[in-house]
Formats: C-alpha cells, structure tokens, sequence
C-alpha cells in the first residue's frame, strides 16, 4: 500500500465561489477517501421563523439562494397555501412555472459557464454568461429582480405578465434556443472538453438511488425521476418526461443539464400557449394550521420543505431540505477512486450550492 | 400537488426506526430527509421521509430532548449528515453515526441554537 497522505481541499478554492471543504485521503495521486466540512456560514434561516410572520418567511426562502431564489418562494409558498388551505388561481400556476422554468434555464447556463471555466475554456465561460445575461434581462423586465424575483406570494403572484410580453419571451427564448445550441454543441462534441468529463467521477444508477442523489447528478446516472412529474404548479397540465443519461460520469451530468435547458424552453412555450386569463392572486386570510411536506424540482434537483403551523402567525418549524445538501454522500462515493487533478471538476459537477445548503 | 404531513405520516416508537427503515430500505426507497421539531411539550418530533415511485412516507416519532436517538447511517450512508445537524442545532444525542462530527459540523454562536431551552 502507498503511503497515505490528507490533503485539504477548500474552503477556499479557484472552483467554489462559496467555501465547502473536504479532507482528501490520498494514495499517490488518487482520492481513496473524501470527508466534507460544511458549516463556515450557516445563516440559521430556519431559525427566523420564530420572529417573523408565516407570509413574510417567502421573503426569507426567496433569499435562501440567489439561483434557485424563485423556486424556494415557489415553494414555502405551495406548502402555507396547502396549510390555509387555499386555491390559487391558474393563471398564478402558469405564471409560476414560466418564472421557474426561466431559473432552471438561467441557473444551467450558469453552470455550464463555471463548469466551462473549471476545466480551462474561459470563452465558453463567456458565451454561457452572455447568454444567461438575456434570460435574466427578461426575468427582470417580467418580475422586477434579476436575483431575487419577488413575484410569488402566498395566494398566487404579485404580478402578472401581460399576453404581448408573454408572446415576447416566447421569440426571444426561439432566438436563444439557437444560440444555446451552438455553445453547448462545444461541450458535447470538442475532444478537449470530452477529455475533461467522460468516465471521470461515475456513479451507478444503484448508488444514486441509495446514497439519495438528486436531480441532474441522479438523472445523469440514469434515475429517471423528476419531481415535476408530480404535477404542481401547472406542470400537470404540460407534457414532458424526465431527462435521462446512463453513463453517470460528469459527461452525462453535463449532457442532462444541457438537455434540460431545451426541455426548459419548450415547457415554457407549452405555458404560454396555455395559460388562461383571470386573477393572479387570491385573498388571504386566517392562520395555518397542521404539517406540510413539499417536494419541488429546482435546477440542482428536489428541495424538500417540511412546514408545522399551529394556527397562529408564526409557523412552528420551517424545515428546508436543499438539493446540495442531500448530493453531498453521492459527492463522497464519485470522489473515491477518482485522481487529485478530477477533483475540482468532480465537485462542480454536482452543480454544489453551498448558500442553499448553509440555509 | 397537495401533499399533507398528516396523509403520509406513519407514526412509530422510537425503538422500531431501525426496523423500519431496514424495511423501506429492503422495498427500495430512498430517504429524502431528516427533519427535528420541538413540540408543545417540549419534546422531539423527529420525521423521516422516504420516496418509492413518486410515493412518500414520513416515519415520525417524539423523544424527550435528553434521550438517544439510534443512528441509520449504517443503513442509509446519506442519514449521516442530517443527523450531525439535528445534533448540532438541537442538542439530541444520535448515536452510532457513520461519520460522527462530534458537534463540529456546523460551529455556531449559540450551542445548540433549536433546542428546547434556547429562545
């Protein structure tokens, strides 16, 4: 056996904008064994719920996470509207799942751009931003934000986006589709980039479903389960399937994210073809009361919120499950075996947020 | 999709989680999360989430904040992280944990900043 040597791994590190850490057992110049360090900025968020008011901790999920900002208000906001318990108008559905396709979108290309920079392609970094740069023109000019949206409430949205502007996104995201395609064109096909992702940092499909791996890092390992296809939102009433790759390496988690921007687009399109007038909100009124418990799909896979209301303002417990949080043990198990060099790509790939996670 | 606590909870003793989660492990389902509240009575009400095909099930189940809660990290590796925080933020005692932090995973200014006597 080689001699055994622990390498630090973060908290600072060129590849992780926020600080996670891993202590990386080595034998020459592979991983044997990967230990995480979370914590160096837990905000205690979950906490807040003591002091403020049930409607106000959609605020306080919005900021959980800049990317994934939209989905997190989507979603505290489904599990008090399940508590109330109240309808909300379908057009507020619709309106909803166009702003959280347009954050998967935003928050793919985002990834794809880091990924592009983690593995030395600074100007397909540039390309994936460029483009993202659009999205999030558009999500300003509909919901005011850029990071966070501020559009959703409990009862339905604060604002609606009028047919033309609807008919808009619709010939810009046409426009983009193209352009998408020829950067991510780049990460399939270039040799350089497959060099990088192909067979480097696989799981199996055995390990993904038993280490709780989820969203693109499961599907890329051939899970195919979307938490979509539970249909909220008004997702029940679009159709699509889950976005599949077999390989389980950071080629095939790269390819589903990919995949899912175009799949992102066309959702948005079957919304605007459908979506109905009428009101975007509803009043509300009372406390809630009883447990909720609400599986949404963001960009980096499901967030579970486990909501306890006893009937007055402040909810009981505001529990926020992220998905990097649970794609922490599938990390451990891609790690081991993998060489020092991999590892920096091996943890982007799993699209980590650490804001989400130090909730 | 409506999705009430109340419809998927299954309620159990403290002394049956092993068993059970043996037994949702054994029909293939995954465990999503771990999750700790305080109750009226200044107790524990500690809810595990497990998913099979879309379907969920919360194993749920109190403690008194001073007792000790086994560990399922021998059998779900993942748990391992959610039971170090529960530690870490409530104060509840988990034994036997995969990967024990020993209260270092999350260094907080308040110990144990969820649990029953903290305001």
């Amino acid at each position: 056996m080689s001699k055994r040597t622990i390498i630090p791994f973060g908290p600072q590190h060129p590849v992780l904008p926020e600080p996670i850490h891993l202590d990386l057992v080595l034998e020459d110049e592979k991983v044997v064994q990967a230990i995480p360090r979370i914590g160096y900025v837990h905000r205690g968020l979950e906490k807040l719920v003591e002091k403020q008011e049930y409607a106000n901790m959609v605020y306080v999920a919005e900021r959980i996470c800049g990317i994934c900002s939209f989905i997190h208000a989507q979603t505290c906001s489904q599990a008090i509207e399940d508590l109330l318990p109240i309808e909300v108008p379908e057009r507020a559905l619709y309106l909803r799942t166009i702003w959280a396709e347009m954050s998967r979108t935003h928050s793919h290309l985002l990834w794809l751009g880091l990924m592009a920079d983690a593995f030395g392609f600074e100007a397909l970094f540039m390309h994936c931003w460029r483009l993202r740069e659009k999205i999030l023109d558009m999500v300003e000019d509909t919901a005011g934000g850029r990071v966070i949206f501020g559009s959703c409430k409990v009862g339905g949205v604060r604002v609606d986006i009028e047919d033309a502007k609807l008919k808009d996104i619709v010939i810009q995201y046409n426009d983009l589709e193209k352009e998408i395609k020829e950067i991510t064109d780049v990460f399939v096909e270039d040799y350089s980039v497959k060099h990088r992702l192909v067979d480097v940092g696989v799981m199996s499909k055995e390990d993904a479903h038993v280490l709780g791996a989820v969203g693109p890092t499961m599907r890329g390992s051939g899970v195919a389960k979307d938490m979509r296809t539970l249909g909220y939102a008004a997702y029940k009433y679009l159709k699509f399937e889950p976005v599949v790759e077999t390989a389980g390496d950071c080629y095939a988690r790269t390819k589903v994210r990919i995949r899912e921007v175009f799949q992102s687009i066309d959702l948005i399109r079957q919304a605007v073809a459908q979506i109905p007038g009428g009101p975007i909100a509803v009043k509300v009124t009372g406390n809630p009361t009883g447990s909720s418990f609400q599986c949404v799909e963001q960009a980096r896979g499901d967030v579970a919120y486990y909501l306890k209301a006893n009937g007055t303002k402040n909810l009981e417990r505001f529990r926020v499950r992220t998905p990097t949080f649970a794609n922490i043990p599938p990390l451990l198990k891609m790690l081991g075996g993998c060489e020092l060099a991999d590892v920096p790509v091996i943890v982007l790939s799993i699209d980590p947020c650490i804001s989400c996670t130090e909730r | 999709m409506i999705m009430r606590h109340e419809d998927i909870a299954i309620k159990i003793q403290p002394e049956e989680l092993v068993g059970k989660v043996s037994g949702l492990q054994g029909d293939g389902c995954r465990l999503v999360q771990i999750a700790c509240s305080k109750t009226k009575e200044n107790n524990f009400e500690l809810v595990y989430s497990f998913e099979k095909d879309y379907k969920f099930c919360n194993l749920t189940f109190e403690v008194p904040p001073d007792a000790e809660v086994e560990s399922i990290s021998s059998m779900c590796f993942s748990a391992f992280l959610y039971e170090n925080e529960i530690h870490d933020l409530f104060g509840l005692k988990i034994k036997h944990i995969a990967v024990d932090f020993q209260g270092t995973l999350y260094e907080t200014a308040v110990k144990y900043p969820m649990s029953v006597e903290t305001k």
